[in-house]
């Protein structure tokens, strides 16, 4: 446990990039920062949305990835199509806990694998009438499905094969929408430019479909945009809302519907959890449908209830004494949480690294609970998400961007944290390595952590954790090395 | 020439967003800001500019124009 001074933070960056070469130390050192509170703007100090350089491990993801897995995927009652060989189908398929209530395989499709398996001769002569084939079959197969997905996966683009007119031959058939994704993984530098390709094809192919259509709206509706339901988040942020009188009308895309996401535009306000995935349609509704947007944040009770009261703001008088309601209410099972587990967690260090929303929106959780954030990071964030970082962020602590896995050992062995928040690729190393570790891309398999029920298992997952004896059992490979040939020297 | 969206922020300020590269600043100064004449050039606060051709004041925001890159802020 250590806190470094703002001097220290900026050696200890500087003896980091030592070991690179000298034109990719230059390059590096443009994505780490010690954060200033005082800086309006994050632009002049970290830079992001770079590609990531080669020779250096990166935990990025792919466009196919953002847009199958984040976006798409979710949506339980479209059928998501992999469009290409089989791999990126079969290694994306129900990666993401997304939660549902359904039948898989009868209304509900999202842990299912479906692909066009591309073999040589596919690549040789085009793919489109497999592809036709495939949307054939899966309309006898699965006859209660809303709508198809195309996902491409890299081949569709480099042999450029019309999926555009295939899906539009196909939906006049088969009635239903059918969307093309043009979301080959080598598009972009990260799974960013996929969210942004999937929001931009749900705007084209699915938002207007229920345009003039009757709705029957009430003053309260909302929507949830950028809720993923990992572990049942979606469902413990939809609770509070609808205690304090708003009407869900969808969510985006954890346990979301094609029809949900169709009536999105008669809602009232969009409520965005995760900007970085879901800005794209948001600001398209905004303008298209005059639908304001607000970003909230729903971890930890502090945030909890300024996101309660700023959303409660956009109502009237009912809501706000929903909202007053709402946080009265949870307020001593909060207490409870924090009596329980504040003394066991009190000035504990944590070193996050994830992407998406969590970087910054988790401080809030963590500081209820007495825990400090000294170092946070994404994997791929853009520099209005860095803006947003920097005033959650405590002074003089570490923010990189795109770390690579040198940088994140080094940094871990430097602040030594009591605790690491980061992906499925980190946590052995880390594990291994002693140090205290959450997966904190799918809660690591725990959640939800959204709500004050979330808070009550963050707060719980946290303490096991941090306090698990099993950690000071081990020794890592390399320090076992040494110590063996001490031994042996003396 | 690329497609750009200006809205208002909570507090009132106009926002320049560029969704081919997300690209969002907050516009610092505006050239022409009068109900008949509006846009000319924009200065962001990140340090580019971009022109957008005068037109009357837009009822409402957002709005998605056609801009022209100025000067972008260093990459």
């Amino acid at each position: 446990m250590t806190t470094l001074t703002r001097e220290e933070s900026e050696a200890l960056i500087q003896e980091v990039l030592e070991v690179y070469p000298e034109k990719a130390r230059k390059d590096r050192a443009k994505h780490l920062m010690v954060n200033d509170k005082e800086l309006e703007s994050s632009k002049k100090c970290i830079t992001s949305n770079r590609k990531s350089l080669p020779g250096v491990m990166t935990m990025r993801g792919c466009a196919y990835a953002g847009s199958k897995g984040v976006v798409w995927g979710p949506i339980k009652d479209v059928i998501s199509i992999s469009h290409g060989p089989i791999g990126c189908g079969q290694y994306s398929r129900a990666g993401r806990r997304a939660y549902y209530v359904g039948t898989t395989g009868v209304d509900t499709y999202g842990d299912m694998c479906f692909t066009s398996d591309f073999q040589e001769k596919d690549i040789v002569f085009g793919g489109d009438k497999k592809l036709a084939k495939l949307i054939e079959e899966l309309e006898v197969l699965f006859p209660l499905s809303k709508g198809i997905s195309i996902q491409s996966e890299c081949p569709i683009g480099l042999i450029g094969d019309d999926i555009e007119a295939v899906a539009k031959k196909k939906a006049a058939e088969i009635e239903k929408p059918v969307v093309p994704v043009r979301c080959e993984g080598f598009r972009g530098v990260s799974q960013s430019l996929g969210h942004h390709i999937a929001n931009d094809s749900v705007r084209d192919f699915i938002l207007s479909n229920r345009d003039g259509q009757p709705f029957e709206s009430t003053p309260y509706d909302v929507a949830i945009l950028g809720d993923y339901n990992i572990g049942g988040d979606a469902w413990a942020s939809r609770i509070l809302l609808e205690e304090m009188g708003l009407r869900v009308v969808a969510q985006w895309s954890g346990d979301g519907t094609l029809a949900e996401m169709e009536n999105t535009p008669n809602v009232k306000l969009n409520l965005l959890h995760c900007y970085r995935s879901m800005n794209y349609i948001a600001r398209h509704m905004e303008e298209k449908y005059n639908i304001p947007w607000m970003e909230y944040n729903f971890f930890g009770p502090t945030k909890i209830a300024e996101s309660l009261r700023a959303i409660a703001e956009h109502f009237d008088d009912t809501i706000k004494e929903g909202a007053e309601r709402v946080i009265a209410k949870y307020q001593p099972m909060v207490d409870e949480i924090i009596a329980k587990f504040k003394p066991r967690l009190e000035g504990k260090k944590v070193m996050l690294y994830i992407g998406g929303l969590r970087p910054r929106h988790v401080v809030g959780a963590y500081e209820d609970l007495g825990m400090e954030v000294t170092g946070t990071g994404y994997e791929f964030a853009h520099n209005d998400d860095y803006d947003r970082t920097i005033k959650e962020m405590k002074d003089a602590t570490l923010i990189y961007d795109d770390a690579t896995g040198h940088e994140l050992d080094e940094f871990a062995k430097a602040l030594k944290p009591d605790l690491i928040g980061s992906g499925i690729k980190e946590k052995y190393c880390f594990h291994k390595m002693g140090f205290p570790f959450r997966q904190m891309h799918s809660w690591d398999y725990s959640g939800p952590y959204h709500g004050y029920d979330g808070f009550a298992v963050f707060a719980r997952d946290m303490d096991m954790t941090v306090n698990n004896p099993c950690w000071t059992k081990l020794t890592p490979p390399w320090k076992k090395v040494v110590a063996d040939e001490l031994k042996k020297a003396a | 020439m690329a497609n750009i969206m200006i809205r208002t922020n909570a507090a009132g300020g106009l926002v320049f967003y560029l969704p081919k590269r997300d690209l969002e600043a907050a516009i610092a100064s505006i050239e022409f800001d009068t109900p008949e004449k509006w846009g000319g050039e924009l200065k962001l606060e990140n340090g580019g500019s971009y022109y957008i051709d005068p037109i009357a004041k837009p009822p409402r925001l957002p709005i998605s124009l056609r801009a022209r890159r100025l000067g972008a802020a260093e990459d």
